[in-house]
């Protein structure tokens, strides 16, 4: 078991805030990570899980047993560092068995627990090599191994793919994902790359000046995100925003100005008053190329960014707005042409004046 | 091996001769002043002493030089001073080195893991003492600590109603250890300050995670960090340490007896208070033997260390 409780958890450096009262559930075997731009605040409230930084106030609780001020070795945590942190002067077998061996444990269980997490993670020809004679993946795999052999209600790992190359990552991924499911363990997981973010996660915490901004699914967040925060940092190419203001409303939506030009009817059902400043956001691949005479929207082309699979062109709307659309990877368009475009209206995010997204009518919920 | 046969199978037949012989020439013209001065630099002392080492030489009797073949190195070691002096030299050595190495280690330790106000003013004053001149810092432990009369150890002893101890008279050896490792342990502290301050914070954390203590993350974490620079330490000091000097001549000028004589101390004594140049020289060349054994086991000892850890 490993429920993990935050309550209203605060921590300033020298009289800045840098963790704003963070309220957090997280269950048995989950696999969260915590997302956000660098400074948000992210490892800091890792390594307050973890015990390495003193809360300011607020409250931890690990399986209704409170760790709030409770010594980092004795929190059932283990932790993975983004430079590995294995002791250079060790074999691999000693780093992994450094833990146990300060605790008393016995020789065998000792020697049990690490043949058998060296098993795991296909360590077994480098017991008796020193960290240095590895590469970083294998470092990075000790370093796993040395979180796994003390068995931890909790596995937290702080941006520990940040140091490989983007191969390796990729694989370490796949590894880290495979790992989760066959020891069924609960791991946080500190990250700045959005692709971990939703390959990994069964919940993803987005972090923005030390609040939380949304807590879910990775595609509850990227469909649903709540704020133009969200919206904004999850997904590449980012999502478009456009500004306009509410021009009429209908039972089962509204009308929207856009300063680039032209009126939607959206199904929004949220509240909004007519005159009402909002920000429309659209996903790239909501964005589709039209004839003039169809299009919604005539935009100016800037440059394109031919990816093989898809093309991302970045568009400019006559209000100085940047769009990108995504279109297939034979698709050109040229420098400073006007194209139009279409919006797909069922996928439109609308914020209100505050950021907030306006829920969207029922049929869209599903 | 491999490499040049590998080259002559990929270069052209027409070039091998002439590639290789351009590529050198240069090299060799622009580095040979500098090694034809420091070849003179240190081949005509050594040939120098070499020879004086092997004729009578004494300057109460100029004109007399007859070669005497290795009379003089027999003299030498058969002299009254020859083992004492040695004895001296690898006492001062290594409780000097041993005292700069532990207490180094413990202060340095200390230093970085106690946060206080004026921890930087603290760095320079333990570090100061290296910059002082051995004359005087000798000049300054003899009158105004050790003395027996005016010293400060000798009011201390008073104060608890005392006989005072005439440290350089009653303990030679002692005091110049005491004053020689004044002036090294701040050599020590500084390079172990430098060493600790690069040990990883997160491999600290992580070992705080799995559940080690302040001592056991020092003796587990620091101790084997500290492996290369302590290394560097011994090297560095023995290299001094075999030639002080300076210190015994202004305090116990090698007193009483031969009781804080050392081998460097020695030959001066034999050169300029004794006027045997070639007994000195036979010394010297004696003491140049003795100290390449010493550093050649230090580098056997410590060598590994210092290649085997990138």
């Amino acid at each position: 078991m490993a429920d993990l409780k935050i309550r209203n958890l605060q921590k300033g450096f020298d009289g800045h805030a840098i963790i704003q009262g963070i309220d957090l559930d997280i269950r048995n075997r989950e696999f969260v990570v915590f997302v956000g731009p660098s400074g948000c605040g992210k490892s800091t409230l890792l390594r307050l899980i973890a015990g390495l930084e003193e809360v300011s106030s607020g409250s931890i609780e690990l399986d209704g047993r409170e760790i709030t001020d409770e010594s980092p070795a004795r929190r059932d945590l283990a932790m993975v560092f983004q430079t590995y942190a294995l002791y250079p002067h060790m074999t691999v077998r000693k780093n992994m068995s450094f833990a146990l061996d300060l605790a008393g444990t016995d020789k065998q269980e000792v020697e049990r627990k690490v043949s058998e997490a060296a098993r795991i993670l296909e360590l077994e020809p480098l017991l008796e090599r020193k960290p240095r004679q590895l590469s970083g993946g294998q470092r990075q795999r000790v370093a796993i191994g040395r979180a796994i052999v003390r068995n931890p209600k909790i596995f937290l790992f702080d941006e520990p793919l940040s140091n490989l190359d983007a191969a390796l990552r990729v694989q370490m991924r796949l590894e880290l994902a495979r790992l989760h499911k066959e020891l069924q363990a609960t791991m946080i997981y500190v990250t700045h790359d959005q692709v971990e973010a939703m390959t990994l996660a069964d919940k993803v915490v987005v972090l923005n000046g030390g609040r939380i901004e949304q807590v879910g699914s990775p595609l509850e967040l990227y469909n649903h995100p709540a704020n133009l925060f969200v919206a904004g940092f999850l997904g590449t190419p980012k999502m478009g925003f456009l500004r306009g203001r509410v021009s009429a409303l209908h039972a089962d939506g509204c009308e929207v100005a856009l300063d680039a030009g032209c009126t939607l009817r959206l199904p929004a059902a949220g509240t909004l008053d007519v005159g009402s400043p909002v920000t429309l956001g659209i996903r790239p691949e909501h964005l589709h190329r039209a004839p003039p005479e169809q299009a919604q929207l005539m935009v100016g082309t800037d440059v394109s960014e031919r990816l093989g699979s898809d093309t991302y062109c970045h568009v400019r709307t006559d209000s100085e707005e940047n769009l990108t659309l995504r279109v297939r990877g034979d698709f050109t368009c040229g420098y400073g042409e006007r194209i139009g475009l279409t919006l797909d209206l069922d996928h439109c995010h609308l914020f209100d004046a505050d950021g907030l997204a306006v829920a969207r009518a029922v049929r869209q919920a599903a | 091996m491999n490499t040049s046969v590998m080259k002559s199978a990929t270069t052209l037949p027409a070039l091998p001769a002439a590639a290789p012989r351009r590529q050198r020439s240069p090299g060799w013209l622009l580095v040979s002043p500098s090694v034809a001065v420091l070849l003179l630099w240190m081949t005509v002392p050594l040939g120098m002493t070499l020879y004086f080492s092997l004729i009578r030489y004494n300057l109460l009797y100029p004109g007399e030089n007859a070669f005497v073949g290795l009379e003089n190195f027999e003299f030498f070691i058969t002299d009254a001073g020859f083992m004492p002096g040695a004895i001296n030299t690898l006492i001062l050595v290594g409780s000097v080195l041993a005292i700069s190495v532990v207490f180094g280690v413990l202060i340095s330790a200390l230093l970085e893991a106690a946060d206080f106000a004026g921890r930087g003013i603290v760095r320079v004053l333990l570090i100061s003492p290296f910059f002082i001149m051995p004359t005087v810092s000798a000049l300054v432990w003899k009158n105004l600590i050790f003395h027996p009369v005016s010293g400060i150890l000798a009011a201390l002893w008073k104060l608890f109603g005392a006989q005072p101890v005439d440290w350089l008279a009653q303990h030679p050896l002692l005091s110049i250890v005491i004053i020689v490792s004044w002036q090294w342990l701040p050599f020590a502290i500084l390079i172990l300050m430098t060493a600790m301050q690069s040990l990883d914070q997160e491999q600290k954390e992580a070992a705080r995670l799995d559940g080690a203590g302040p001592l056991a993350i020092f003796w587990h974490l620091t101790l084997p960090h500290l492996a290369r620079p302590i290394a560097v330490v011994v090297m560095i000091e023995t290299i001094f340490l075999l030639s002080v000097f300076a210190e015994i001549y202004t305090t116990t000028s090698g007193g009483p007896g031969y009781a804080s004589t050392n081998l460097a101390y020695l030959i001066y004594n034999q050169a300029l208070l004794q006027f045997d140049v070639g007994m000195a020289s036979a010394g010297g060349l004696i003491a140049v033997l003795i100290a390449n054994v010493a550093a050649i086991m230090l580098v056997r000892m410590l060598g590994k260390n210092l290649t085997d850890k990138s």
